[in-house]
């Protein structure tokens, strides 16, 4: 018998910390699938950052700076600028990436940085226990939106893809999710031609992965995995929203 | 051999298993169920009890997030 | 070393150039004035050593930049001033915990707050005292002259590199701006750890590497940062720097760093002229602190004066650092102004008849 899929040598053998049902793993093995399609895992440098996924360096099999919160981008630059020929990724959350990383991933993606950049948005905070996220869904609660979000107060979930989708800078721009089967396939193609674009010099390279946080939406995991389909998909559309083909060259 | 002609089956890594149950969820041949066992996690794993069912799919493996599910081929 | 033809420049320019020399093509800044001529040289001129220069869209990622650059052993620089650094303080702290080299410049202008650009020495305590979060320390080095801010911008990364620690060098606007001649000289280059064991390049052929400042295992935080602890340690027996003046004999000792020293220079040499026995001592580390020369004053010292162009921050240093009873005054003036040498002398004449009842 010969096993179908084998586990990415990208990833360690350590089993993940994350809950039962969270769909960081899922993202995890897709990066990883990634890296050791093109292989790249010994070229490969992570920028880990601050939530659930600070860990990053026990799971994946590369070289792995831990950034401060919402700082990944100003890092994986620092690093990608000096190592050009290495391959720098960033991995954030919706805490790190879209609300105290803001300035950092917008300018980063400006400048058209070449690196990769996988947004894990979960909408809630994760890590700290289940607070609001700049992209926690109206209505929702969290422990500090405990009657639910309310735009009055709290403004909108934030559409990160859209806004970096409207710079010049990016070269590919997408939203995937994980939630089915059939739209892991498609995140797993996605998050692929990400790294694709870095390994040809392409520039910047962001895909938004929605995700579900089952512990602190008090979900089942199955619950859980619907409400991205039935309630974030609709609201953060999926797509690739950006994708130049033939980059600007001074 | 076509796919259909091959014999697949499954397996759990079942320290990886966190009992999240999405295989179970999304496989739709029956192959697997929730074991009323619990493993050394404290979880209650998944279990191919219909292993014969398994057409390759790979559904599982898609969905589970601890990459505990493994499918084999002949 | 190789000695270069003699140039004249700016404090600013100064710095940028012995970076250059010192082999650092990596530079991250935003502009803050008075140090911007630090980022137009490096913009200017790292192109022709095949280096990069980025301009952030702010201090936090200037600081982030550079880590992300010393990660991979490389040298690498930033600069700023007081509003500027404050920012840079959360990076300061993760470079600490990393334990990652890189040289940072302080031209520190008056606060708090937005406050004004003149030469202050405001921002004494932020840099001696960490800054940051958690129980950490910066080399900080305090030149007074344009060839010292040259000679000590390399020492800067040979200490930031020997220590795995980041390096500040404090000064103020009179440092930055004033034209002076420099001799400028090329140092040998050699790695500061010289395993490097720790560099983040891409696994290949190796186990994967980590630079990190997580700690949550039983124990790991403290044995951490006992490490860091000693590190200080070595520092301060064996990195301190200070300069000192006519104290074998002093009476009076002033003590002043950075530009106040410069200022005091003068008012001592006319103290000495009218025959008053005055000395000097000039820390140049900040940290580690010269606290050893404070301890070993010569028996015929019996009064202390601390200049400072803030209210009272080094003097805290000084007083620590005496044994003895020898009482410590202090002589400042805060953000917004700049003590004449006359005005010192004068100060330096009102302790000296101290010394004389």
């Amino acid at each position: 018998m010969k096993q179908v899929v084998k586990r990415p040598a990208s990833l360690t053998e350590k089993p993940f910390h994350f809950c039962p049902g969270c769909h960081h793993g899922i993202v995890h093995r897709l990066v990883a699938e990634a890296l050791d399609f093109f292989n790249l895992r010994e070229k490969t440098i992570g920028v880990a950052s601050v939530g659930c996924s600070v860990f990053l360096y026990d799971y994946f099999a590369v070289d792995v700076i831990e950034a401060p919160h919402g700082r990944a981008s100003a890092v994986a630059t620092g690093t990608k600028r000096v190592l050009k020929d290495q391959i720098v990724f960033t991995y954030q959350g919706d805490g790190d990436l879209a609300a105290i990383g803001t300035a950092e991933i917008i300018h980063a993606a400006n400048r058209g940085e070449n690196i990769t950049v996988i947004f894990v948005n979960n909408s809630i905070y994760g890590m700290t226990g289940g607070q609001m996220a700049p992209t926690t869904m109206l209505g929702q609660r969290s422990t500090t939106t405990p009657y639910g979000r309310d735009y009055h107060r709290d403004g909108y979930p934030i559409k990160m893809t859209e806004m970096l989708a409207a710079l010049e800078g990016p070269s590919l721009v997408a939203r995937v999710a994980v939630d089915k089967p059939a739209n892991v396939k498609k995140a797993r193609k996605i998050i692929r031609q990400a790294f694709q674009m870095q390994v040809e010099d392409k520039g910047f390279s962001f895909v938004e992965v929605l995700s579900a946080c089952p512990t602190n939406w008090g979900m089942t995991p199955q619950e859980a995995t619907k409400r991205v389909s039935d309630e974030m998909i609709p609201y953060f559309p999926l797509g690739v929203l950006k994708q130049k083909d033939v980059v600007d060259v001074l | 051999m076509s796919k259909k002609d091959k014999v697949f089956s499954v397996k759990i890594r079942r320290d990886y298993c966190k009992g999240c149950g999405l295989c179970v969820e999304f496989c739709k041949q029956g192959v697997l169920e929730t074991s009323p066992n619990l493993n050394s996690m404290g979880y209650y794993y998944a279990d191919p009890v219909k292993p014969e069912n398994c057409i390759g799919c790979m559904v599982c493996t898609l969905v589970c997030p601890d990459l505990a599910v493994e499918v084999y081929s002949e | 070393m190789t000695a270069l033809k003699k140039v004249f420049l700016k404090g600013n320019e100064a710095i940028a150039l012995a970076a250059i020399n010192a082999g650092c093509h990596y530079y991250f800044g935003y502009p803050i004035t008075p140090q911007n001529e630090i980022p137009e040289y490096m913009a200017k001129h790292l192109p022709e050593v095949g280096g990069e220069f980025l301009q952030a869209e702010s201090e936090i990622a200037s600081i982030n930049m550079m880590l992300g650059a010393a990660a991979t052993g490389v040298r690498v620089m930033t600069s700023s001033s007081g509003p500027g650094i404050s920012l840079m303080q959360e990076g300061f702290s993760y470079i600490a915990g990393n334990e990652l080299p890189g040289v940072v410049v302080n031209m520190s202008r008056q606060g708090p707050g937005l406050g004004g650009i003149n030469a202050t020495q405001g921002d004494y305590f932020q840099a001696v005292k960490g800054g940051g979060h958690g129980d950490y320390h910066l080399i900080v080095l305090a030149p007074h002259t344009g060839q010292e801010l040259y000679d000590l911008t390399i020492k800067a990364f040979e200490l930031s590199e020997k220590y795995r620690c980041l390096t500040m060098l404090l000064g103020d606007a009179v440092l930055g701006q004033i034209k002076e001649p420099i001799n400028p000289w090329k140092p040998e280059i050699t790695a500061g750890d010289p395993d490097r064991d720790w560099l983040i390049t891409g696994a290949k052929g190796r186990q994967p590497r980590l630079i990190k400042s997580l700690f949550l295992a039983d124990g790991e935080m403290e044995k951490h940062n006992w490490r860091l602890q000693e590190k200080y340690r070595q520092m301060t027996a064996n990195d301190v720097m200070v300069e000192t003046r006519f104290i074998e004999d002093a009476r009076l000792v002033l003590v002043a760093f950075g530009s106040m020293a410069r200022i005091a220079k003068t008012a001592i040499d006319q103290a000495r002229e009218e025959g008053m026995k005055v000395g000097l001592i000039r820390p140049i580390t900040l940290y580690p602190f010269p606290a050893a020369s404070f301890k070993n004053l010569s028996e015929s010292v019996s009064r202390v004066l601390t200049c400072e162009m803030n209210t009272g921050q080094m003097v805290e240093d000084v007083r620590l650092s005496i044994d003895s009873n020898i009482p410590v005054d202090f002589y400042g003036r805060p953000g917004g102004s700049v003590p004449t040498p006359e005005e010192i002398f004068d100060r330096l004449q009102q302790a000296y008849a101290e010394v004389e009842q």
